[in-house]
């Protein structure tokens, strides 16, 4: 027990307790299938076979890992997409009978000894992008379906009434279920499920039990998240952490899942069956250490938490307020993590799966409601993370305690807090220029620090408020762009240029207007914008490290595959560099942490039994970082025009925004587009826009264009045949497709580079057809 | 005008020129820069500072200050 930590059976929780009628919940549920299966040993991280359900038809079956699919796709998310591929047509849409929601594990899901092995990756059809959407959750599932015997569990089909899902690893079975009695809020249903399922009444054995479910905002909307839970022996409560980006929630509830059922008999910390168990230990020992001497002088996210990046990012003119207009506020310190430390819940370890030391994942307990259908009741908050910190401040909510209530709203709703922040805040924008007002929001008056309207939206979304204002809100912000162009309320440029999306899905929570490289870490990505691909604000905006469009290109190559790799692996990305060894400064490239990345590559080794080098790594997640562009491709995206990123991103679009950091945008008019200070000053304001407007949509062209050379794609985007057979991703029907759709491409004047080069500059390459030389 | 005798007091921060302040330590610096950011890496002239002589060792005049800023984050 760490030093001051309160014993087990002295906490009390403090939050609302329920009283439900168990048994007559569970004596409603009628069986629709069953299905009995051997129980067997995971070997060298694998369990060597995936769960297949089908809710239209009620199969049930399982499906072998072959050693090729482990090849070419490792695990992981990389499984996700082959499942996918076989099983989804290039027309399928979110809502269509055969999209899949996968559920993932790695070779290193369920590792206790090293930190951040308790990840599972989701893959589906997102409803916001119409493409695959990948989120990466913690939580107890993922463990648990792997030692329930499976790498992954896949589902299709709908079913005709609200089901759960139980996979029993304890008694290897797995069933489907009608539940039409349980609660669809997220706080309430993994509470009630972990208690119908659990084996013997008993803190520890609630812990061997975890539910996957969203909201009842999710079947209303296009932002709803998965909720996985993990149940905390301290807090005796259902905590959960959230598959959050493209709408996973969504597919959940018109599938008509209630929740997702894992449960186990016992676990330890082995039982993946590593390789070698030696070196995984030492490994570990070795982790925990740095991360217990040195977290409390670095990131110090034993403590606060992601939520110490807020005071970093309003430092760094990084933090997005009022929609992104600005990257601090004066008031931003009121959210700073010292405020949210203060709200914690202190000494207890705070890992969302066993072996973390990292303990990030913090809660506000016993927190009193203030609003909607859950008012004076008391909750367990778990987080507020920094994305959720941003969202308040793109919301200009200042107040700590309204940030915890959206938070929690967002999670037992099942509302993705980054997509519903990210577009309350482009709502509150439109509604401060009167594209929107009180009459054409519903009678909400939407704006900028308005918390109540803001909760009421939710409260309404949750209610299924047939608003046409909500109805079309609740689908984010592309729709609601065409919505105001279409009743043209609006000027359609400065709407496009001010909702924060790309491919659909709405921005997280960095300001990117002064870091290019960043932009094409939003927008030259393959499921849309989230950082998860990569974050290069410091190395590029402050740093000043790659300079040139090619040392952009290096980064926006390697971090991406590097990141991808944690998803094929079942893993966290925070240990890998929230955290260095004291010597990483005098290492070669100290921004990859070369120490934790070589090991990585003999964590690697040592539970799966390969013999990897840290540039297999990066060709594991070259692999199905092509396969899934790819796939895009397949489905009619993952073209140039599909990483169109807004303005907002690039620079200010409004006068307000260019006079806030006049100094900035004058000395680059003169110093990037060789103006005189004289002519900058005689210079309107308009004209000036309009030269940085013209200056980066050109540059970020350019970036594109490097970027798709870099990673051996067409100049529209396009992975190239000889590339993926260069990759070993050999499968015909693949390389048929692309060649088809590249040879479309050259049809229609396509494959040409994008930036337009002066004089002197030179595109990556003058031979447009590169590719074909191999 | 300029003497030819007095010899330009500047540094570059991470490849922008900034005025040199005497006896300024690099722990006034990064405050100068406003650099709060704890995981970050310091070389003076290429040869890397450790963390915890940066309240001790002064920037000398002229010299490439590279403040490396590691990733974390996101
Ligand atoms: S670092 Fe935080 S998010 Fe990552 S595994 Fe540990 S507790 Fe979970």
């Amino acid at each position: 027990m760490v030093d001051g930590q309160i014993p087990v059976e002295e906490y009390e929780t403090g939050n609302t307790k329920h009283k439900w009628n168990l048994k007559k919940i569970k004596s409603s549920h009628k069986v629709l299938a069953e299905y009995d299966y051997k129980k067997s040993e995971i070997k060298n991280g694998f369990a060597n076979r995936t769960l297949y359900i089908n809710l239209g038809t009620n199969q049930i079956k399982e499906k072998k890992i072959t050693e090729d699919m482990k090849k070419k796709f490792t695990g992981g998310r990389g499984f996700g997409l082959k499942l996918l591929w076989d099983s989804i047509k290039p027309t399928t849409h979110w809502d269509s009978e055969e999209n899949n929601l996968i559920i993932t594990t790695g070779p290193f899901c369920g590792i206790t000894q090293y930190p951040g092995c308790g990840k599972s990756l989701c893959l589906t059809i997102s409803p916001s992008t119409d493409i695959i959407c990948d989120s990466n959750v913690g939580g107890f599932f993922g463990p648990y379906l792997k030692f329930s015997g499976f790498d992954a569990v896949e589902i299709q089909g709908k079913a005709k009434e609200d089901v759960v899902i139980v996979i029993d690893g304890e008694k290897g079975k797995i069933s489907i279920e009608t539940a039409p009695l349980e609660e669809t809020d997220s706080h309430l249903v993994n509470e009630q499920l972990t208690h119908m399922y659990v084996s013997e009444d008993s803190e520890g054995s609630r812990q061997n039990v975890s539910v996957v479910s969203a909201g009842t905002a999710a079947e209303h909307s296009y932002w709803g998240c998965l909720n996985f839970s993990f149940w905390d022996i301290r807090r005796k409560v259902a905590r959960m952490k959230q598959a959050g980006r493209g709408g996973l929630g969504t597919v959940l509830r018109d599938k008509k899942i209630k929740a997702v059922v894992a449960k186990v008999e016992k676990f330890s910390g082995l039982q993946n069956n590593p390789a070698d168990p030696g070196s995984l230990a030492k490994l570990g020992t070795k982790i925990h250490r740095e991360i217990r001497d040195l977290d409390r002088y670095q990131c110090n996210m034993r403590t606060v938490g992601t939520g110490h990046l807020v005071e970093i990012m309003d430092e760094y003119d990084l933090l997005p307020t009022e929609n992104y207009r600005f990257g601090s506020f004066p008031k931003a310190s009121k959210i700073y993590s010292p405020n949210f430390y203060k709200l914690f819940t202190k000494v207890i370890p705070d890992g969302c799966w066993h072996g973390c030391t990292m303990a990030c994942a913090k809660t506000v307990d016993g927190f009193t409601v203030m609003t909607g259908p859950y008012k004076g009741q008391k909750v367990t908050v778990d987080g507020p993370e920094y994305e959720t910190l941003g969202c308040g401040a793109n919301m200009s909510l200042w107040d700590p305690l309204w940030i915890l209530e959206f938070n929690f709203y967002c999670d037992t709703y099942g509302l993705d807090t980054i997509s519903t922040g990210t577009a309350i805040a482009f709502y509150m924008e439109m509604y401060e220029y009167g594209i929107l007002n009180k009459e054409r929001c519903d009678g909400l008056e939407l704006c900028f620090g308005n918390a109540e309207a803001a909760l009421e939206f939710m409260h309404r979304i949750a209610r299924g408020d047939k608003g046409e204002f909500v109805g079309v809100a609740a689908k984010g912000i592309r729709r609601v762009k065409d919505w105001l162009i279409e009743k043209e309320w609006g000027d359609k440029q400065l709407i496009e240029d001010t909702g924060m999306e790309s491919k659909g899905l709405e921005y997280s929570e960095y300001v990117t207007k002064e870091s290019l490289a960043m932009q094409g870490g939003y927008g030259l990505t393959l499921k849309g914008p989230q950082h998860d691909e990569a974050w290069l604000i410091f190395m590029d905006m402050v740093n000043n490290a790659i300079p040139t469009f090619a040392d952009k290109a290096e980064a926006l190559h390697y971090f991406p595959m590097w990141r991808t790799w944690f998803g094929l692996n079942g893993l966290c990305k925070l240990p890998w560099n929230d955290v260095e060894p004291v010597n990483n400064a005098e290492a070669d490239d100290p921004s990859k942490v070369p120490e934790h990345v070589q090991n990585y590559v003999e964590l690697q080794n040592a539970i799966t039994g390969w013999n990897v080098n840290k540039e297999e790594l990066i060709l594991q997640s070259e692999r199905c970082y092509n396969w899934q562009r790819a796939m895009n491709v397949w489905m009619g995206r993952g073209r140039r025009k599909d990483d169109w990123i807004p303005y907002r991103s690039m620079g200010p679009v409004t006068k307000m925004e260019y006079v806030s950091r006049k100094e900035r945008y004058d000395k680059q008019l003169v110093e990037i587009l060789g103006l005189s200070e004289k002519e900058v000053e005689d210079m309107d304001i308009e004209k000036k826009m309009k030269l940085l407007y013209d200056y980066k949509q050109d540059q970020y062209q350019k970036l594109a264009d490097a970027v798709y050379y870099r990673r051996g794609w067409t100049p529209n985007g396009v992975p190239t045949p000889q590339k993926m057979k260069q990759l070993g991703m050999d499968e015909p029907k693949m390389l048929k497709m692309i060649q088809k759709k590249i040879d479309e491409d050259e049809k229609a004047g396509l494959n040409v580079w994008g930036g337009k080069y002066k004089r002197g500059e030179n595109p990556p390459s003058k031979d447009l057809d590169y590719w074909e030389k191999g | 005008m300029r003497s030819y005798w007095v010899k330009t007091v500047g540094i570059e921060v991470n490849g922008r020129k900034i005025d040199w302040v005497e006896n300024e330590t690099i722990k006034q610096l990064l405050r100068r820069m406003r650099y709060t950011f704890p995981l970050v890496v310091v070389k003076i002239n290429q040869k890397v500072i450790l963390r915890k002589d940066f309240p001790d060792v002064v920037v000398p005049d002229n010299s490439r200050v590279d403040v490396i800023h590691m990733i974390s984050g996101g």
